[in-house]
């Protein structure tokens, strides 16, 4: 799964975000290194969903930031509108981050125990204006109202008093209220309830909609992504293993990798066939010391001595859908 | 020790004496806190009876009192102003009458729990093997030698690779699914008679999700454990359960057989938690039906049933009189509710609510307030109609 290449992307003035060949390691003790994210070249276009999805320590989380700058990558380049963002001084990148805005897995956590829900809000009008009280205090309540939560009960009320799922209302409101274009959503339903979690699927993408918003989002729930994403690119082990729309994907898997995180999805049927005796508990190998070639191939069941050999690259499966693998579960043409 | 109290109960079965008794036997359990604000009743009026080797689900929002049910029969709510009533007998003792010195004999030997979150609830400054051992030495007196080698076994078992290196690692060196399997050792040490795993996995990945809840489900067969199981995602129950709890606001909705709650479901909560949650099956860009609203106030519940300011099938009946939980043809499964799914009654307010534009009503939308066409087919109805 090692996926590298770039068969897959689209020309970069056709997209909002062009990520090409991203790398981003940190040095840990004893002269080694992290390697989180090897190689990643990802495309997003104006408008579109892309859902991230893998095991913890895939990377994904990790690239969602690289593409704000937080911190920057390793190598590799990210062009967000024509701007390449990495050769960017930090002064010129803050004034860049107003189009990129950010939301996180814990809701609570992520708002300041201490402020006034207003303040909150406010706190991205603070920096870069308007600075007028009244002007500032409209765009807020604007901003409450769209995501559901009351200004006039919410507004003097601080993070404490609200449930989890409100909470991350409020973080959206916080990350919109600049009027960003790109929105990267790093697991903000993972901590919730499923009732709860699906009341902020459908904020989203009822946000999406109308602010006009391009949204990386993710997860690593297969069923949450499948539901908001209108293209999937699955990661493991900082390498890209299949890019294809969502509902190609979970049709027509490629991927061994994406076959073993599909039946691992817990279905609320009771009739599916359940084998208690799968309890292939193979821990993820180091990132510091990767295997070669394709990385997936300690766990796969498909690895051969070619997989060891050399790192597949990506190829095209068919229309939008790729894959990188020796041994792909579905015909891939040439 | 283990084996004589088998080979008791075998004894016992065949004199007849305790024969039909069930494992564990919760009647009427009430658990409430004094707060500032008044007596939130966390848990009203639970019954539920649990044999050996069988598994109950318990499923409900945050804030609906399934883990406080589990730890009020573990007696683990600690505080002056916590109050428990009711009876939780497990082999004819009264567990909410027995002293804490008698609890404490049946923590880890006959009643034993996996929490939540594993990195909390295991000890961050002592050694893996050491808490695997704990309860053997505590209990049983088990030789230093003989308790390692046991949590040598009890490791592998649980698939931790390398266990006897690992017995000296301290939970930080593990990862997430690691240290949940330690946390499974160690409740699995002394072979206790009854498993409360609490929302084992909701903070782990789907894979090792799967594997953990594999891992349960195995042991707890081959071990004839009775098993609770706490989440709140009726995916993680199908399948894995025999007979599930459905809770809301402290009571009991719905009680099942797991495989006819799903196929035969009665209560409007029940059918909404299984519709909010996105399936792999349904198509990208499908709106969820969403439960409107927040779970209620447990210090000032609202009147009648508690569900119904959620409720798109709710009636002027459910405002006034709380439903009480009744049986259907089958003695097994019971529900609380006056406008069950799929009954004309609930047909008929849910038309009467769409038309007054109730939201509850509009979320779930186009679908069909029926049973006629089965809940799959609802489902796939919603998926076309967004």
């Amino acid at each position: 799964m090692a996926g590298t290449g770039s068969a897959h992307l689209r020309p970069v003035d056709e997209v909002l975000v062009s990520i090409r060949d991203l790398v981003v390691e940190y040095p840990v003790v004893g002269r080694r290194t992290v390697k989180a994210v090897s190689g990643i070249s990802l495309d997003i276009g104006v408008g579109e969903t892309l859902g991230l999805v893998g095991e913890s320590g895939c990377g994904k989380s990790t690239t969602g930031r690289a593409i704000i700058q937080l911190p920057p990558p390793t190598s590799g380049s990210v062009v967000f509108d024509g701007v390449e963002l990495t050769g960017l001084s930090e002064k010129e990148m803050r004034r860049r981050r107003t189009d990129l805005q950010m939301i996180f897995q814990d809701p609570i956590s992520s708002l300041n125990p201490r402020r006034r829900i207003g303040d909150i809000v406010a706190e991205p009008l603070d920096v870069w204006g308007p600075h007028d009280a009244a002007e500032q205090a409209r765009m807020v309540d604007e901003m409450l109202d769209a995501v559901g939560i009351d200004p006039g009960v919410a507004r003097d009320k601080r993070p404490h008093e609200f449930s989890g799922g409100q909470c991350q209302r409020i973080s959206i409101a916080r990350s919109l209220v600049l009027g960003p274009r790109l929105l990267i959503c790093d697991e903000p339903v993972s901590a919730l309830d499923v009732s709860v979690q699906a009341q902020i699927l459908n904020l989203l993408r009822d946000l999406k909609e109308e602010y006009n918003l391009t949204l990386v989002f993710i997860a690593h729930d297969l069923a949450v992504i499948k539901n908001i994403s209108d293209r999937v690119a699955v990661m493991y082990l900082g390498k890209l293993c299949e890019i294809a729309g969502s509902d190609d994907l979970y049709a027509n898997a490629a991927h061994p990798y994406t076959e073993v995180l599909l039946g691992a999805n817990p279905e609320p049927d009771p009739g599916a066939h359940l084998d208690f005796e799968a309890i292939d508990v193979v821990e993820l190998p180091s990132p510091i010391d990767p295997p070669s070639g394709c990385r997936f191939r300690t766990r796969c069941v498909h690895a051969s001595d070619l997989c060891a050999a050399e790192e597949p690259q990506i190829r095209r499966v068919a229309g939008d859908h790729y894959v990188a693998c020796h041994h792909p579960l579905v015909a891939v043409p040439g | 020790m283990k084996e004589d109290r088998v080979a008791a109960d075998a004894l016992t079965a065949g004199t007849g004496s305790t024969a039909g008794a069930p494992l564990i036997s919760v009647e009427d359990l009430h658990t409430s806190f004094h707060v500032a604000e008044g007596e939130v009743k966390a848990v009203s009026g639970v019954s539920f009876t649990l044999d050996r080797g069988q598994t109950l689900g318990i499923v409900g929002e945050s804030g609906s009192g399934k883990t406080v049910l589990a730890r009020s029969i573990m007696r683990l709510n600690l505080g002056s102003n916590v109050v428990t009533t009711g009876s939780a007998v497990f082999e004819g003792r009264d567990l909410l009458g027995l002293s804490s010195a008698d609890m404490r004999s049946l923590w880890g030997t006959e009643l034993a729990m996996v929490f939540q979150d594993p990195m909390t609830s295991l000890n961050p400054l002592v050694r893996v093997g050491r808490q695997v051992t704990e309860h053997l030495r505590q209990h049983f007196g088990v030789s230093r030698a003989a308790a390692r080698q046991t949590a040598i076994d009890l490791l592998t078992e649980v698939r931790i690779p390398d266990a006897e290196v690992r017995l000296r690692a301290f939970p930080h060196e593990l990862s997430g699914g690691m240290r949940q399997r330690v946390s499974i050792a160690i409740a699995l040490a002394c072979e206790p008679a009854v498993l409360f795993a609490d929302e084992p996995t909701t903070a782990l990945d789907v894979t090792v999700q799967h594997q953990i809840l594999n891992l349960l489900g195995r042991e707890q067969r081959e071990r004839q454990m009775a098993m609770v199981l706490v989440t709140h995602d009726l995916g993680v129950v199908a399948g894995r359960t025999d007979e599930t709890i459905v809770m809301y606001a402290g009571k009991v909705v719905e009680q099942a057989p797991t495989g006819r709650l799903f196929s035969d479901m009665r209560h409007p909560y029940s059918e909404a938690l299984l519709r909010s949650i996105p399936r792999i099956g349904q198509p990208s860009h499908t709106r969820l039906a969403a439960i409107t609203g927040r779970p209620p106030d447990l210090v000032n519940p609202p009147s009648g049933c508690s569900f119904s300011p959620r409720c798109p099938y709710v009636q002027a009946r459910c405002v006034e009189e709380a439903p009480p939980l009744a049986a259907t043809d089958d003695p097994d499964h019971r529900f609380a509710c006056w406008t069950p799914v799929g009954s004309p009654e609930a047909r008929d307010s849910f038309g009467r609510n769409l038309a007054a534009g109730l939201p509850q009503t509009v979320v779930v939308g186009g679908a069909v307030a029926g049973r006629s066409q089965g809940l799959a087919d609802t489902i796939a109805d919603d998926g076309a109609g967004a």
